[in-house]
């Protein structure tokens, strides 16, 4: 334990993918126990997302345009907004079970373990099935992408835009998660804010009324998910006004974010008491 | 009453978790809002778009939310107990019980969904009240029909809620037909998008599927889409699924208790 306790902080970060990875695969194996299960949730994972998406599409059955924007340029923001919750729930989504690990005392166990806490809860109970998900949104991403003109600053800010999105949905897992730390059982609060914010970006912001559209960038900065990096591959005017450098904003909200996540989990560590028993 | 007794219990064993209740209730109204804005933006530029205005579209939304968790529209309630029950060997007990078993799940699936009509359905429904034009029930009869419809909605759903907990006696696990039975009732119930508005023959093949008892059927009765004799036969559709749901649990429970060696003997 003492070559444990005394690793530098540098080196736990650089070890925390790996440890990540051998928790991960130990639940792959564990959920192929029950193989119709598996191939049944990642169906029923894909199919969502599709009906979803397929609603979405209905919708266009009776109007052109939604809000001023085509089905394919929807696509494209449900596409990128789907890519990132996907991925920000298969990498982290386990996280807002954190609540049962404190109500259940699990949480103790995991401290005493040589692996960071963070890694631990993000890892436990990962669960492949959530590709099936990823699938799908990257299926509409593509039939999306047709509505852009490509060029290599515009390949270039979708590639930054995708990154962004995970990282932010990333940290909306971890930041609302967190809340648990002091009430328990209110998992389905952070679902508001990461499936919520998911469904307020599978659609054009125009349909929203202004103060919404203010609330979503500067307060619970979602629409730097899809919206502003969007509207620049769609070469659009903001229909609200907002300046068109908030485009290459996402990274520098996507930083941000984090640093907020990172506050709120160490705030969380420290308010929690074990419940003893 | 023996089921009456399960029911209050039912109930009061969902109303202990009053942080997870709020914590939906806000989830629900987040949903509900985003929606609204979704539909306004459709019926602003087709007002009548399925025979709804742009106030009745928004209704149903707040329908839609108030009924999510009672009509347990992704899974969930008594059924999921009876799921855990079957692969830990505990459903031995219950089977040799004075008390069909289908009954007893019914019974406490029916308390559940008391309190959540009452917790996660008026309370989102009140913050909806607040930010939107809702319409309310215009007649008696329409109010009545609610109610009876939504029971009829639970029954329907936990007919089909049940099987698939059925399916573990087999399976052992019941979570991949659970998900897939949850994702076809969220699309077919209406709650991705009003039936009404699909395009046909996908709208008349859905609106006759019991998943538009849970969601299509109630709303309409509380919009005044249907009224009168319409308000009965609409009843009567859900009635009749209801029954024949019930009738293939109970013959997918004999089949299970015939054929299966339960877990953990």
């Amino acid at each position: 334990m003492a070559e444990v306790s005394t690793r530098s902080t540098g080196a736990r970060i650089r070890r925390a993918p790996q440890e990540y990875l051998w928790i991960a695969r130990m639940w792959v194996r564990s959920s192929l126990a029950y193989p119709f299960s598996f191939w049944m949730l990642t169906v029923g994972g894909c199919l969502v997302t599709l009906l979803d998406f397929v609603g979405l599409a209905l919708m266009f059955h009776s109007i052109p345009t939604l809000g001023g924007f085509s089905l394919r340029e929807v696509a494209l923001l449900y596409g990128v907004s789907g890519i990132g919750i996907g991925i920000g729930d298969l990498v982290i989504g386990s996280v807002e079970q954190v609540g049962v690990h404190v109500r259940t005392g699990t949480l103790d166990a995991m401290m005493t373990r040589p692996v960071p806490l963070l890694v631990q809860i993000c890892a436990d109970q990962f669960q492949l099935r959530r590709l099936g998900r990823i699938t799908q949104a990257v299926a509409v991403f593509a039939y999306g992408a047709y509505a852009v003109g490509w060029t290599p600053s515009r390949v270039a800010v979708a590639l930054v835009m995708l990154v962004s999105s995970c990282v932010i949905f990333f940290a909306f897992f971890v930041t609302f998660s967190c809340v648990q730390f002091w009430v328990g059982d209110s998992s389905q609060f952070a679902n508001a804010f990461t499936y919520g914010g998911n469904t307020m970006t599978q659609y054009p912001m125009t349909i929203f009324p202004r103060e919404v559209l203010k609330a979503l960038t500067f307060v619970f900065p979602i629409a730097f998910v899809n919206w502003y990096p969007c509207l620049y591959l769609l070469e659009r005017p903001d229909p609200f006004g907002m300046p068109s450098w908030f485009a290459f904003l996402s990274p520098v909200v996507a930083a941000l974010t984090v640093l907020v996540a990172g506050l709120a989990w160490r705030a969380g560590i420290r308010h929690y008491t074990s419940t003893g028993s | 009453m023996l089921y009456a007794a399960v029911a209050v219990r039912s109930f009061r064993r969902y109303s202990t978790y009053r942080a997870a209740t709020l914590a939906g209730v806000f989830t629900n109204s987040v949903f509900g809002v985003i929606y609204s804005y979704a539909y306004l933006a459709l019926w602003n530029q087709r007002p009548d778009a399925g025979g709804y205005s742009a106030t009745d579209a928004v209704t149903y939304v707040w329908i839609g939310q108030a009924l999510l968790m009672t009509t347990a529209l992704w899974g969930g309630g008594t059924t999921d107990d009876l799921a855990d029950r079957i692969r830990s060997g505990d459903v031995a007990i219950d089977l040799y019980r004075p008390v069909g078993l289908v009954g007893w799940y019914l019974a406490g699936d029916l308390g559940r969904a008391a309190y959540h009509v009452i917790a996660r359905g008026v309370l989102p429904t009140v913050f909806g009240l607040l930010l939107f034009q809702i319409a309310l029930p215009a007649t008696p009869q329409a109010a009545l029909g609610f109610a009876v419809s939504l029971t009829l909605a639970v029954v329907t759903s936990f007919g089909i809620r049940f099987m698939v907990a059925c399916s573990a006696f087999w399976l052992l696990d019941q979570t991949g037909l659970r998900t897939l039975s949850g994702v076809l009732a969220i699309f077919l119930s209406g709650m991705t998008l009003p039936l009404v508005i699909f395009p046909e023959p996908l709208r008349s093949i859905a609106l006759a599927l019991p998943w538009a008892s849970y969601l299509q059927t109630p709303a309409d009765i509380w919009l005044g889409q249907r009224t009168g004799i319409e308000i009965l036969e609409g009843l009567l559709v859900q009635a009749v699924w209801a029954a024949i749901l019930l009738a293939l649990c109970q013959a997918v429970l004999g089949a299970a208790t015939r054929k299966v060696v339960v877990q953990g003997g």
